[in-house]
């Protein structure tokens, strides 16, 4: 029996390691005695909704369009930077797509061209663009929230997932 | 790419969940969380009722969100045996950070030990000792008795100059009440130790002197009054990475002018504005932007003085400020002492000090007028006064400290809302121990009498050497190869035969050996040369004691169970000393195994209440129970009274009669930080009724220091200084500025606590800052044929080091700004052994050459090399 247990815990541990604590949340929901009888078994990750946030046509050099993802109440802003980065999609490899409040205390942030990176007035956390939102300097316990894109065949900019908690959310999907 | 957790969802603690009181573990401001831990199978839901924080969850939160956890603020801990989630969160109540969280702090949830998610795994969980060629497990009780039985025979040999201590002497999780008690009552009390050093500094000194010998104690205003101030002079502090949340949550209120309304209603008959702000600071940091961003550039005076000449500008500002006869005439004759003679000793022309500087005279002229000059209709302008690194770490720290407190002193700054001449700080305040005066002064160099082969054995507290001394490199060389031969000697001899290890030990003690004792929470650098390693447990793992820069007092309740058998360190302590009564015993010497009695505490709360509550000014206040009750919010030292029975004085006093100390001497001596309390009917040992020690009465604490007036010197007067300039006083300094090309200026990164000690196991920071950072200009990169994130090598005379190049148009031709204490590259590896005449190192006047090693490591290559300095849109 002991066995069993190791095998059970090994697994759990492996469940909860870093990088799968929302599966952990997902895990608590199924497991959650108010959960209504008759619900579909949670699922173990997010689903995200798949949304068009643009055209490449759409977009210049430099220059920001402001976005929602993945609801209207997220604001986000669609960069073509203009060179190539890691991270980027489209015929350029330039077009990047980021949550625009801030992960520390959820300030609206503005954009400067000038270095491409998006800038906090509430306590001046910075993020860089070019950089996959690395934050430059700030408060901030996690670099900026980018959105996952697809660059469908017509043009299309698809975002269709996230890669950090979105600031003021405990679920990058709500309700 | 930079590193991203994927974390898209976080558990939500239940409405019943658990929930602790927490003070930030890491810097000085000591900011206020609440630790909410729940089982693993149970979780709250998103309306107010459903969970613990009581806020709506369910659609998108607003900016400073009461509900929002951070992934970096979850965990699943073990607590009494079990695991469970926790979430720590700043507290949006605690009156020093209003929920604000800084990027240290906010990582305390994913900083701490879990065996689940696997954070902070490298913690250490049992003693260690070395052998069979490594660092192997055993029982506290066997590693004990090593440690005590060399210890008691190193004594026996060499006295007890013979055993070496490397202590914390701070707060948070740099000590702690409860640590510094315990430590200090070992090796103070049931000993004399002289050969001790503190955390960052080669010898057992206070940081500031200057100041304590002038009557005024460091700490001695409120976080408020940043917010009253007409004027915030800071000298050598760079508080928005430093004191975050002080910066944010007080500092800027009163630049922005949303402090105003508070400035009125307090201080009305006077006029107010928003503040003006100067900064002394030979690089332009950070918070110069904040400050710009927030007050505008013309209500901002950065004064970028050559790096070391600090004391020539305060003179020159002094100078000023009593020729123009800005002085504040009836408090000095009231409540000082020798400001003619200081006035005359310290003559500075603005000339001079504009040559010395590098400053303009205009705008020396200007900040004397910033600072002094009266508001209009004659009332008396308001400045705070701040100081940190850049002044303790700088040029002559003694005379330099000085001369700032004698241009707060001038003009009555001290003692009165929007005033205060005080440190800002670096860790949390958490000093109770006996007297320290047998250490003498100045105190011994200890880190030059470990590299000359002195002493047999070494206890080390919390200490890393190897990341936070100066003269690093033959600090380490020395050690590693003193510890060595012990290690050898070791080897050569079963482990399991006690008496021929110790026989061996002694031997190699006897050719140089050092034997070394290190307890820790994390394995540290010099830890790696250690025969014997106790785990220690950290805050929130012990119900831990400490105070902030305002002297704030708050207990860290504890949330959660230190890793394995890790124990809190007042509890090693107190073992240390059963184990040293129990040798001394069987070595027939019964009246030094006496000397190790009264250790017979079970719990922190039993070292708390034999060490503070006895003998710290106003501890009979304070308990436990009643902190708890008190939350993040605490009460500021020293405890006058309790609610309902009110203050039993009026504020505080140095005494009855002008001089007269009550309580405590040695320990207002070593500490200086607040005068003692007035001798009444109810205060004190003494008294014929002592407080109740039961109740959750609130306790009534001391806004400020020295509003009555009266300072910590046998008068109760405040005296002036003389503190003439004298060059860069460390022998060897003027050598190396002419000798080397770049000045090598050193300090703090916001993402970054401390030595790195947790933060180099997390992999957000690790990530960030794999090696420590130079910002250089770049046209110096250019010349050099660097690029960003380029490997460099930093070398003197001294030593060298290594950082990545970080261009910065800010920097000034030919200085640099490297990151101080990190892991991958000391800085004080090329920091001379040169002290003031007080064994005050001066890591910040410290000159070098570059050159490149390599290309950019893999580990920068996605890393972002723009600018840190916010400016705004527009």
């Amino acid at each position: 029996m002991s066995g069993c247990n190791k095998v059970a815990e090994a697994g759990r541990r492996f469940f909860l390691g870093r990088g799968a604590l929302a599966a952990a949340g997902a895990a608590a929901v199924a497991a959650a005695p108010a959960a209504p009888a008759k619900a579909a078994p949670a699922l173990a990750q997010v689903t995200y909704p798949r949304a068009k946030l643009a055209n490449i046509r759409d977009l210049k050099p430099n220059e920001p369009l402001d976005i929602a993802y993945p609801d209207a109440d997220s604001p986000g802003v669609l960069l073509k930077l203009g060179t190539r980065v890691e991270g980027g999609v489209g015929p350029d490899g330039d077009v990047v797509a980021y949550s625009t409040l801030c992960p520390h205390k959820g300030y609206p942030m503005f954009y400067r061209t000038d270095d491409r990176t998006l800038n906090c007035p509430g306590h001046y956390s910075r993020f860089d663009c070019e950089k996959g939102g690395l934050q430059v300097w700030g408060h901030a316990t996690q670099n900026l929230a980018q959105y996952r894109l697809r660059v469908d065949g017509n043009g299309d900019i698809q975002a269709e997932g996230v890669d950090e908690l979105i600031y003021g959310r405990h679920s990058n999907v709500l309700g | 790419m930079a590193y991203k957790r994927n974390i898209d969802r976080l558990p939500i603690p239940p409405r019943d969940a658990r929930v602790n009181n927490v003070t930030c573990h890491f810097c000085i401001v000591g900011c206020g969380y609440k630790a909410y831990t729940w089982p693993m199978n149970r979780q709250g839901g998103p309306a107010p009722g459903e969970n613990a924080y009581g806020e709506d969850l369910r659609g998108q939160q607003g900016a400073d969100s009461a509900g929002w956890v951070a992934p970096s603020m979850y965990n699943v801990v073990k607590q009494d045996g079990r695991d469970v989630q926790i979430v720590i969160k700043p507290d949006h109540d605690c009156v020093v950070n209003s929920g604000l969280g800084s990027i240290r702090g906010a990582r305390m949830a994913e900083v701490s030990y879990s065996a689940v998610t696997g954070t902070q795994q490298a913690r250490l969980t049992d003693p260690l000792i070395w052998r069979y060629g490594t660092m192997s497990p055993t029982s506290w009780e066997d590693s004990l008795s090593l440690v005590a039985e060399v210890t008691r025979r190193v004594v026996e040999e060499q006295g007890e100059d013979g055993l070496i201590v490397s202590a914390y002497d701070h707060g948070g999780a740099g000590g702690g009440y409860e640590n510094t008690w315990a430590t200090g009552k070992l090796y103070f009390e049931s000993m004399k130790v002289k050969n001790i050093r503190i955390h960052n500094r080669p010898a057992y000194n206070s940081e500031v002197h200057g100041t304590r010998d002038m009557g005024v104690g460091e700490l001695n205003n409120c976080y408020e009054d940043a917010e009253l101030a007409d004027t915030i002079f800071v000298a050598g502090a760079n508080s928005l990475e430093t004191q975050t949340n002080y910066f944010l949550n007080h500092w800027v209120p009163n630049l922005r002018g949303t402090s105003l309304d508070k400035k009125k209603q307090e201080l009305p008959n006077e006029p107010h504005a928003a503040a003006r702000v100067i900064i002394v600071d030979p690089r332009r940091t950070v918070t110069i932007a904040a400050c710009e961003a927030e007050a505008g550039k013309d209500n901002v005076l950065h004064l970028q003085i050559n790096s070391g000449t600090d004391l020539a500008l305060f003179n020159a500002l002094f100078t000023e400020i009593a020729s123009r006869g800005w002085v504040d005439r009836s408090f000095i004759n009231a409540s000082t002492t020798g400001f003619d003679a200081a006035v005359a000793g310290n003559r500075t022309s603005v000339e001079d000090a504009a040559r010395i500087t590098g400053l303009s005279v205009a705008d020396i002229r200007k900040a004397a007028s910033w600072i002094a000059e009266p508001k209009q209709g004659g009332a008396r302008r308001r400045t705070m006064f701040a100081y940190e690194k850049g002044i303790i770490w700088g040029n002559d720290n003694y005379r330099t400290n000085q001369a700032m407190v004698n241009v707060a002193l001038a003009t009555g700054n001290i003692g009165r809302p929007g005033g205060g001449c005080v440190r800002l700080g670096g860790h949390q305040e958490g000093y109770a121990r006996p007297s320290d005066a047998h250490v003498g002064r100045p105190a011994a160099y200890v880190d030059q009498l470990l590299i000359q082969g002195k002493g047999g054995i070494h206890h080390v507290w919390g200490c890393d050497h190897f990341k936070t001394t100066l003269n690093a490199g033959e600090f380490k060389r020395t050690y590693q190869r003193r510890t060595n031969m012990v290690k050898e000697a070791m080897d050569s001899v079963p482990a399991g035969d006690r008496p021929a290890q110790v026989e061996a030990i002694m031997k190699a003690i006897r050719a140089g050996g050092l034997f070394t004792v290190n307890v820790d929470i994390v394995p540290t650098q010099i830890g790696s040369c250690a025969h014997v390693v106790l785990p220690a447990a950290t805050s929130g793992e012990m119900n831990l004691t400490s105070m902030n820069g305002e002297r704030r007092m708050r207990l860290t309740e504890r949330y959660m169970d230190p890793p394995g058998r890790a124990m809190p360190d007042c509890l090693i302590a107190a073992r240390l000393a059963q184990a040293l009564e129990r040798t001394w015993r069987a070595a027939g010497k019964a009246e030094v195994a006496d000397r190790f009695r009264g250790y017979d505490w079970q719990t922190e709360e039993d070292a708390f209440n034999d060490g503070y509550r006895k003998h710290e000014k106003g501890g009979e206040f304070v308990t436990y129970a009643r902190l708890r009750a008190m939350g993040t919010n605490g009460f500021q030292e020293p405890a006058v009274g309790l609610a309902g029975t009110g203050p039993v004085a009026a504020g505080t006093t140095t005494g009855a009669t002008p001089g007269m100390v009550v309580q405590g001497p040695a320990i207002e001596g070593a500490r200086g930080k607040e005068p003692v309390q007035q001798a009444g009917p109810n205060t004190g040992l003494s008294a014929a009724a002592a407080p109740p020690s039961g109740g959750t009465e609130p306790i009534i604490g001391t806004k400020r220091l020295y509003a009555d007036g009266k300072f910590n010197r046998p008068d109760g007067r405040a005296t002036f200084a003389v503190a003439e300039w004298r060059g860069l006083q460390a022998e060897g300094k003027q050598a190396e500025k002419d000798k080397h090309r770049f000045l090598i200026n050193n300090g703090r990164a916001n993402h970054v606590w401390q030595s790195a000690y947790l933060d180099q196991h997390n992999d957000f920071v690790r990530d960030r800052f794999p090696y420590p950072y130079i910002e250089m200009n770049p046209a110096d990169m250019q010349e050099l044929r660097l690029s960003p994130g380029d490997l460099v090598e930093v070398f003197n005379g001294n030593g060298a080091t290594q950082a990545v190049a970080w261009p910065e148009a800010q920097v000034r031709r030919n200085e640099t700004f490297m990151l101080f204490a990190y892991p991958t590259g000391v800085q004080g590896n090329v920091v001379s052994k040169a002290t003031n005449e007080l064994i005050i190192p001066n890591y910040k006047q410290t000159w070098g050459d570059i050159r490149k090693i390599s290309d950019a490591p893999a580990a920068v290559r996605h890393l972002s090399w723009k600018t840190q300095e916010y400016r705004p849109a527009g």
